[in-house]
């Protein structure tokens, strides 16, 4: 009676064994596949980009469309890659991404804060947005945050601009948290609450996508200063300097402009602070 | 150490936490309701409940609850914009995701319910229900009166595990934002990444906290309370 249980918890034991071998070595296989981490100029680079974010980082087919898609694009090109492996970089992974040198760098409206500074490093800023609200095309009642009482509002689950709402006018707005950008459009686009908040080049996004074109509009009066980065991992100077000459030149040739207007329509930027001059690495 | 300490005075963990009990327990009673009703139905001599009861079982318990909650808040509330609670409170928006999370819950759990009452059925010797008819009572008396008191003395250890499932389970309504533990993670891993241990450790010391107890005093009544055969 012993010896076949015992048979049977070593089959079973080799079984989780084989199972467990080939799970990593189908993680290890994707890994070799993406050499984010290489230093060598040439080959492939692997950039962080958002998915989901229409005329930042979007996902269409096969293809990536955005602002930041362009500027990941002709920075790559710069420091000499010959081609770029796009990888999603939800909010929550990015200084994961960064420190496991899954990805190289990071453009996906990464806003430079010092609390990510204690984890990653910032090139740039090569954006900078502001805080914004987007409601129905015929809505006159909203006209800044100040006209928000008594509205409903909606913003993305741990988000900069849901915490300032919260902080700044919790006691006269109701905050609607979802987990994506789209849902709270689609809320909006429905009714149900007032006005969508978050930096102001994300709504344009929105607001030019086919389904809402024409329904929605951007306010237009910014209430908070969003320096948009790109991560790379801590202390990487020469990485940062490579990159901030890169984006220098990128405005200087005129792409930088060029890439805003394809990708964010009609979208008035904020020009006095626009394009933004990169800071100094650290 | 220092890291629990900003988490814990830079965030409301403890209304995180009494939202997270609070769905669970509504929810829980929610969830027992329904999935009483279903397990009735499930073991009728109506053929047309008992396809009912099974339908709602099979159909239930093989949705993802995440698409449960979405399907609950976006399909019903925000476009047939049927609201649970009135829209110019000036809690509105908090009062109807809650409501629409519990509802979620309760229709998901409930399936679970119902299939631990109906092993909880099992367990009753069929000659209980026979001499419960035996001695005059109708469908519904033996029902109540002999057979569901010991069904559930038998089930109360799939029925805790249910619970546990649930109380970890009401993370999914962060999606439509109902402000618990889950969604209180998210804005604490957006705001403090360089305390994401700490975070980690904190948010699951919170379910263990609620988890490990249910556990602990499910197995104890299990055995306390099972028939004596």
């Amino acid at each position: 009676m012993k010896l076949p249980t015992k048979k049977l918890s070593t089959r079973i034991f080799a079984g989780f064994a084989l199972l467990s071998l080939s799970l990593t070595a189908a993680c290890g296989g994707g890994d070799t596949a993406a050499p984010g981490g290489g230093d060598e100029a040439g080959g492939e680079v692997t950039i962080g980009i958002k998915f989901d974010q229409p005329g930042l980082g979007q996902q269409i087919g096969a293809d990536y469309k955005g602002f930041d898609v362009d500027v990941a694009n002709y920075v790559a090109k710069d420091l000499g890659y010959s081609s770029v492996n796009f990888k999603e970089s939800p909010s929550a992974q990015r200084e994961t991404l960064l420190q496991s040198g899954q990805v190289k760098m990071i453009f996906a409206t990464y806003s430079i804060t010092d609390d990510r500074k204690q984890k990653v490093s910032f090139a740039g800023p090569y954006f900078v947005a502001g805080q914004d609200l987007l409601v129905k095309a015929d809505n006159t009642d909203i006209t800044g945050p100040d006209s928000l009482a008594g509205k409903k509002l909606c913003s993305v689950t741990g988000s900069t601009s849901a915490k300032k709402i919260q902080d700044e006018f919790a006691k006269d707005v109701q905050l609607q948290p979802f987990d994506t950008y789209s849902k709270c459009v689609e809320a909006l686009n429905s009714g149900s609450v007032d006005a969508v908040t978050t930096d102001n080049i994300i709504l344009a996004g929105f607001a030019a996508q086919e389904q809402y074109k024409g329904k929605l509009k951007v306010v237009g009066k910014t209430f908070s200063t969003e320096n948009y980065g790109v991560g790379i991992k801590k202390g990487d100077t020469a990485l940062c300097e490579k990159i901030n000459t890169s984006l220098k030149k990128m405005v200087e040739d005129g792409s930088w402009k060029k890439a805003l207007e394809a990708n964010a329509g009609t979208f008035e930027y904020d020009q006095s602070a626009n394009p933004p001059e990169p800071a100094a690495c650290s | 150490m220092e890291g629990f300490q900003t988490l814990l005075t830079e965030y409301n963990v403890l209304a995180a936490l009494l939202m997270t009990i609070k769905l669970t327990i509504l929810s829980a009673l929610g969830a027992l309701v329904i999935g009483t009703l279903v397990a009735v139905f499930r073991v009728s001599p109506i053929g047309v409940l008992r396809v009912f009861g099974a339908g709602y079982v099979n159909l239930v318990r093989n949705t993802p609850l995440t698409l449960i909650t979405f399907f609950a808040f976006f399909g019903v509330s925000i476009t047939l914009s049927v609201n649970l609670a009135d829209p110019t409170s000036p809690t509105s928006i908090a009062d109807n995701t809650f409501r629409f999370g519990v509802i979620a819950l309760s229709i998901y759990h409930a399936a679970f319910v119902a299939e631990s009452l109906r092993s909880g059925v099992n367990t009753v010797p069929p000659g209980q229900a026979e001499a419960a008819r035996a001695i005059g009572l109708n469908f519904t008396q033996t029902l109540s009166q002999v057979v569901l008191p010991q069904a559930f003395r038998g089930a109360i250890a799939p029925l805790g595990n249910t619970l546990i499932a649930l109380t970890k389970n009401t993370t999914v309504v962060a999606t439509i934002g109902v402000a618990e533990l889950a969604l209180t993670m998210k804005n604490m891993v957006e705001f403090n990444s360089s305390l994401l241990f700490s975070i980690f450790a904190l948010i699951a010391g919170c379910f263990v906290l609620l988890t490990l107890p249910t556990g602990i005093l499910f197995t104890w009544l299990s055995r306390k309370l099972a028939v004596q055969r």
